[in-house]
């Protein structure tokens, strides 16, 4: 446990609190990511960690091998620019696709609550068709009821 | 002296961040739809790779920055190509 590079007591400090925010930072986004309620607001707290957090710890590591190679060491900043421009257009796609099913899922519903309504209608229709039916054929079978009497036919 | 503040400092860092992927793959595992996990595998893989910068910071080694370089294009290939599937149903069209 005792690993760290031998730096000058300047740059030690400077690591160790870049270091630690980053690694706050990047703590702070996956509590976020876990306590919040809804998926559009969950998409959002680790990009803190892609972005400052990100940044702060490739800050940290450019002053350690600049102190140690004893030259400026910026290939670090490589990773934050790739980082940077790739996170945006990942999110941005799972942001649109999540939006996406989610609105297929809203219609589905919306269209089988409509299925269900005309189903039940036609249902209350065809009993409403059978009651009246078996309303006339009691009429019909009523004894001394003769049809043709009572339209006046022989 | 400095070096065991330091030692001590990015051990602390080391935790934070392990703790920060303990919270990410609760929410994977809990996570209610398929958008959630993938959110959650994202910031897994970003944690994971400022926790291997830490590591390169540790040993003075710049072999891990390749390494965190690897991670992170591996990342955003898989992240875009999963939220093409969740919105198309297949990723090469």
């Amino acid at each position: 446990m005792n690993l760290a590079p031998d730096l000058p007591p300047i740059a030690a400090l400077a690591v160790a609190v870049l270091a630690l925010a980053g690694a706050a930072v990047a703590l702070t986004g996956a509590i976020g990511l876990l306590r919040f309620k809804t998926f559009y607001d969950r998409v959002h707290p680790p990009t803190l960690s892609t972005s400052l957090g990100l940044f702060c710890i490739v800050l940290a590591s450019i002053v350690t091998f600049s102190v140690l190679g004893t030259r400026l060491a910026i290939h670090e900043l490589l990773l934050f620019f790739f980082v940077t421009m790739t996170l945006p257009v990942s999110m941005m796609l799972l942001a649109r696709a999540a939006l996406f099913r989610d609105r297929v899922e809203a219609f589905d519903k919306e269209l089988a609550a409509e299925v269900r309504a005309a189903a039940q209608q036609e249902a209350a229709d065809l009993a409403a068709a059978q009651a009246e039916a078996a309303a006339l054929a009691a009429v019909d079978e009523r004894p001394g009821h003769d049809e043709d009497a009572a339209y006046g036919r022989d | 002296m400095t070096r065991e503040v330091l030692a001590i400092a990015l051990f602390v860092a080391q935790a934070m961040l392990a703790l920060a992927l303990c919270l990410c793959v609760y929410r994977l595992i809990r996570g209610p739809r398929a958008q959630d996990r993938v959110t959650a595998i994202d910031s897994l893989y970003m944690n994971a790779l400022l926790s291997i910068v830490l590591v390169g910071i540790r040993t003075g080694s710049e072999l891990y920055f390749e390494a965190a370089l690897v991670i992170a294009l591996a990342g955003f290939t898989s992240t875009s190509a999963v939220a093409k599937f969740l919105m198309r149903g297949e990723v090469i069209e």
